[in-house]
């Protein structure tokens, strides 16, 4: 297979057009023409429905919405793809800038951006991800998006016009930079299916070593393709929303822009075939009355550069330097372990929930502050997953911190799983050991633990006691019990529990409780 | 076949060095002559300079890198000394066209836009070139990012033929209406490699690069009576050659005979990292084995080449050629390129595709021209292009970007791609038949005076000027044109002989024995260079000639 190069022709292709608050804008517009086609004659495959928030009153009708990506994630590489220049992100503008990157004349091939839009490095291929299905009760549905095609790119450069003081600003930083496009066929139906995509393909890109796929260093950057039909009707004009750059955004942004196409259709108005930009201040989407966007690119082959041979251990040339040449065959071999097997291993080792795998691996670092707390604590994982996707992940979203700002460490963890497995304490003093780890970083739960004195009481004759005052003081629960409600019981065991502080082993308890009311 | 007593007639790379000056000598002989100490570099330097300075009027060179020239004569000069001579270039001046990137020094692409360019870095070629100890002696003019072949179009105006000022012209020209007049009715010098070729002719320098694109090289070595020689594609690198047509560009040489052509070629050959479509193959340096029989050569003539422009006298002389070719035993053939017609039409349309795109990095951000208006960014380039091409270069622009649209590029760039092999497979097929080199003219005619060329556009100039070299670009094969004979306006008139792609070797070699065969004619210029009867009076000998 031979992976031609293009290039596009326009004067100043390589500038993006503006950067707005620190947001990425990429001077490429869409690759129109590959998508067109792609977008009928699609009716076959299974639409998945957008149904309107509201209700449906009678007479309305309902409305589905297709939406397509486009996404380019910087391949993660020492330099820029034809030059030696470095790679950083946020260095000095200007400092990464070779004479090729600045395209002075006579260096080959500069001057224009180099994309493979025409023979792709891979074309028909698919990605599997998982979407939480709400009405269920986080349980995962399976989706799949055809990926049309996975293409070099060059990176553009970056300018900023400043109009009080008519200046144009260039960074050439970033030009000549490595990207790898991947076009996802519009197999998705709202935002929340393109950002689970998104992050599966983020998880990969990261587990190969292809991209950081870092979106709030530009790394991984989102065109979104979307338009909404009535089912059974031919699929609507689309727009495309570009620079979602974002991924706290990037399903609102697709959601929101679905909801403008409908709320636009209904009231009698039309959906321009235009390109729009998401205003995270204003949470929606504004027309970017841009140019660029309907521009003819003008590609043609690029002759400095030879074809890029790809061969399979089939069509390997005899006595071919392997050095030389790229087999596949050998690539998928020594193909690192992917997210979905590391779900399935998951699954398989420990027992868990697919959804639980999904979020082990969703969540930035849970999986790995995951394996290191199982490899130090003989707490079942049972226990350990409830512990790190419930209360340790909650208290992560409740403070906005990420796993790597978490100040319980996995060591941490595994220290008070030990202490509540050893029975050492009991699971509601677990529960305050680790509210006050939070809060106090450099302890140990050991050593909350005894300052907090929330050892398990040992003392039988002393918990006797307690269950016996607790019985007296409570008679009326003691008939409720006797009536035959099976619930007092546990009321019974939490009083318990509360007058001893936390300190006392419910099962213990429970027994005590029992022996004393039959006897 | 007759041959006729010459009227006048001197072997460059002969061996007769007598009391010819310096100057007048071929690159080996005066290579040999610094060796042997009868010259210094310096004063040849000197010399060259000097002879620059009087030629002036030619506008054969945009810049003349005295300084620089004079400090690289004299560090050749102590390795001379120490005897650690680089080797065959050590010294020996040379100029470039102005479209090579010399570090330091301006390179302007005869352009608005680049009129006060320095690169920062030194194009391979260029590099070989110093690498070797050979004087930079300057940056040669040409069209207008070599868009042409007259070397009319340049912002720095047109190049002169030295041949306009010959003794052999005046002696021959036609009408006379102001011979006396300080400027006679001068002729163009081809191009758009002009300003190399002049220079090479007036013995300004000792070779010149060259770009060849669709015979940019050829055309102008041909009216100035010059070897100029196209190599095959990706035999010598492009790095810092500003490129015109990428997949057809070579850098071309310009020597005062084939010998010479073929010493540069061995320094200027060879994988460039920066350039990949280089060929990895190593090269080895030749120096040319002298042919003695050409029996069992086979020659090619196409028929398609005969067309109805060709001038009289230059059919006959191509007719002459093959003659001799046939008279020392080789076997000439009557030979059919079936898609020539197609050529020079799918020529434009791929050169204008890349011109397109080439030229889209001129934008007035990063270097050269860029104009006053601040409005926007966008409006910055438009303005900056505007004021910094010539309408030659916007108007290829402009086709290219019309070929390129959507709605286009099947019917033109496709189609064209498409033409283009099969005018490849036409050369293909000639050369597997068992053709070993094709023999052709160079131009349709002999050069003609500037106000007659600028009496139709640049682009109907190039379209007639280039019919029988683009295709050679087009197949990326070698080509070499070579000066034969004087027409009856005392004009040089040039053959093209192409030969099978990386057979480069092979076809000088030819080339090399045709040259001896014809011994064309040294150009006269007594009236403007003092020192150069010396070079002429001394050399009327006898021999054959290829002559009208």
């Amino acid at each position: 297979m031979a992976a031609l190069m293009l290039r596009f022709c326009c004067a100043g292709r390589r500038w993006t057009l503006s950067c707005v608050d620190g947001a990425f804008r990429q001077g490429r517009g869409p690759l129109t023409g590959s998508m067109s086609s792609r977008i009928r004659g699609q009716r076959s495959v299974a639409q998945h429905s957008f149904t309107t928030a509201q209700k449906l009153k009678k007479g309305e009708r309902e409305w589905a919405a297709v939406v397509g990506l486009e996404i380019h994630a910087q391949i993660s590489s020492n330099s820029k793809l034809f030059s030696g220049s470095q790679v950083h992100f946020a260095a000095p503008p200007n400092s990464l800038v070779s004479f090729f990157d600045a395209s002075l004349p006579g260096t080959l091939p500069a001057g224009y951006q180099i994309t493979q839009q025409r023979l792709p490095i891979a074309v028909n291929g698919s990605l599997a991800y998982g979407v939480c299905i709400r009405s269920q009760h986080s349980q995962v549905a399976n989706k799949t998006v055809r990926i049309k095609q996975i293409q070099l790119e060059q990176d553009s450069g970056k300018s900023l016009h400043d109009d009080l003081r008519a200046q144009t600003l260039i960074d050439l930083n970033r030009a000549g930079v490595g990207l790898l496009e991947v076009v996802l066929e519009p197999d998705m139906s709202c935002g929340e299916e393109a950002a689970m995509a998104v992050r599966e393909l983020q998880l990969i890109l990261q587990a190969l070593g292809t991209s950081q796929a870092n979106m709030a260093e530009g790394q991984l950057r989102v065109d979104a393709n979307i338009s909404v039909h009535h089912p059974g009707e031919p699929w609507g004009i689309r727009t495309e929303v570009k620079n979602l750059n974002s991924a706290k955004f990037l399903a609102k942004a697709i959601d929101y822009e679905i909801q403008r196409q409908i709320n636009e259709l209904e009231s009698g108005g039309e959906i321009l075939n235009e390109t729009r930009s998401f205003d995270y201040k204003l949470g929606c989407t504004v027309s970017m009355r841009d140019k660029e966007g309907k521009q003819d690119y003008r590609f043609m082959p690029e002759p400095n550069l030879p074809p890029l041979l790809l061969f399979d251990s089939e069509s390997l040339p005899a006595g071919a330097d392997p050095q030389q040449v790229i087999n596949i065959d050998q690539l998928r071999e020594h193909l690192p372990e992917l997210p979905s097997q590391t779900r399935e291993k998951l699954m398989l080792q420990y027992g868990l929930r697919p959804e639980y795998s999904f979020t082990l691996l969703n969540e930035v670092g849970l999986l790995e502050f995951f394996h290191n707390v199982m490899k130090d604590t003989k707490a079942k994982p049972h226990t350990v997953t409830n512990w790190v996707l419930n209360r340790f992940l909650g208290s992560l979203k409740q403070h906005s911190l990420a796993v790597s700002e978490s100040p319980v460490t996995p060591s941490a963890l595994a220290e008070l799983l030990d202490l509540l497995d050893g029975r050492a304490i009991s699971s509601s003093a677990a529960k305050q050991v680790f509210q006050l780890l939070w809060r106090s970083p450099g302890k140990t739960p050991a050593q909350i633990v005894s300052e907090q004195k929330l050892e398990l009481l040992q003392d039988r004759e002393a918990l006797e006691q307690l269950c016996r005052a607790t019985l007296e003081g409570h008679a009326h629960v003691v008939m409720d019990l006797k009536k035959g409600n099976p619930r007092a019981i546990n009321k019974l065991i939490g009083l318990v529990c509360k007058a001893a502080l936390n300190r006392a082993d419910p099962t213990l308890i429970k027994e005590i409780l029992e022996r004393q009311l039959s006897s | 076949m007759t041959f006729l007593f010459s009227f006048f007639s001197l072997d460059h790379c002969g061996s007769r060095l007598g009391t010819k000056t310096m100057l007048g000598r071929s690159l080996r002989e005066v290579s040999a002559a610094l060796k042997q100490g009868q010259i210094t570099p310096t004063e040849l330097c000197q010399k060259c300079l000097s002879l620059i300075k009087k030629t002036k009027f030619l506008n054969a060179y945009i810049t003349v890198s005295e300084e620089v020239a004079l400090k690289q004569a004299e560090e050749s000069e102590r390795r001379y000394k120490k005897g650690h001579s680089l080797g065959n270039l050590d010294g020996i001046p040379v100029a470039i066209k102005d479209n090579f990137s010399t570090s330091g020094i301006k390179t302007t692409c005869a352009s608005n836009m680049l009129k006060d360019y320095i690169p920062p870095y030194n194009a391979t070629v260029v590099q070989k070139l110093l690498d070797q100890g050979a004087i930079l002696m300057g940056k040669t003019n040409l069209d207008e990012f070599a868009m042409g072949s007259g070397s009319t179009d340049g912002a720095f105006g047109p190049v002169k033929n030295p041949w306009s000022y010959s003794k052999q012209h005046k002696a021959k020209r036609k009408e006379k209406p102001h011979a006396e007049s300080e400027d006679p009715d001068w002729l163009i010098a081809g191009g758009s490699s002009g300003g190399s070729a002049a220079a090479v002719s007036a013995f300004t320098c000792f070779a010149a690069l060259g770009s060849d694109t669709g015979g940019s090289t050829r055309n102008p070595a041909a009216h100035c009576g010059v070897v100029g020689f196209k190599p095959s594609y990706g035999l010598v690198s492009r790095h810092g050659l500003i490129p015109l047509v990428n997949s057809m560009d070579v850098p071309g040489i310009l020597t005062r005979c084939v010998d010479d052509a073929a010493i540069v070629l061995g320094v200027l050959a060879g994988h460039d990292p920066k350039d990949s479509t280089t060929v990895q193959d190593p090269f080895k340096p030749f120096t040319l084995p002298t042919l003695t029989d050409v029996s069992k050569l086979r020659v090619g003539i196409p028929k398609e080449y005969l067309v109805p422009e060709l001038s009289r006298e230059v059919q006959s002389l191509w007719s002459k050629a093959a003659d001799l070719f046939e008279s020392e035993g080789a076997k000439v053939i009557e030979v059919s390129l079936p898609h020539t017609s197609y050529s020079i039409v799918c020529y434009h349309v791929l050169c204008t595709a890349e011109v397109a795109s080439n030229m889209a990095r001129f934008d007035g951000l990063e270097y050269g021209h860029r104009c006053n208006i601040d409005l926007s960014t966008e409006a910055m380039y438009a303005a900056t292009r505007r004021e910094g091409f010539n309408d030659v270069v916007r108007g290829r622009i402009l086709s290219g970007n019309y070929f390129l649209l959507k709605e286009n590029y099947e019917n033109y760039f496709v189609k064209a791609q498409k033409v283009r092999r099969l005018i490849a497979n036409d050369f293909v097929n000639v050369f597997n038949s068992g053709v070993d080199v094709l023999l052709t003219p160079t131009t349709l005619g002999e050069a003609v005076p500037y106000k007659e060329f600028i009496k139709e556009d640049n682009r109907t100039r190039s379209a007639q000027d280039d019919i029988f070299t683009q295709a050679a670009n087009m197949a990326g094969l070698p080509a070499v044109s070579v000066p034969v004979a004087l027409s009856n306006q005392g004009l040089p008139v040039g053959l093209q002989l192409i030969g099978p792609a990386f057979s480069d070797q092979q076809l000088l070699t030819v080339a090399r024995w045709f040259e001896k065969q014809i011994h064309f004619p040294v150009i006269q210029l007594q009236e403007i260079m003092d020192d150069f009867s010396s070079v002429s009076e001394n050399e009327k000998l006898p021999s054959i000639s290829l002559k009208q």
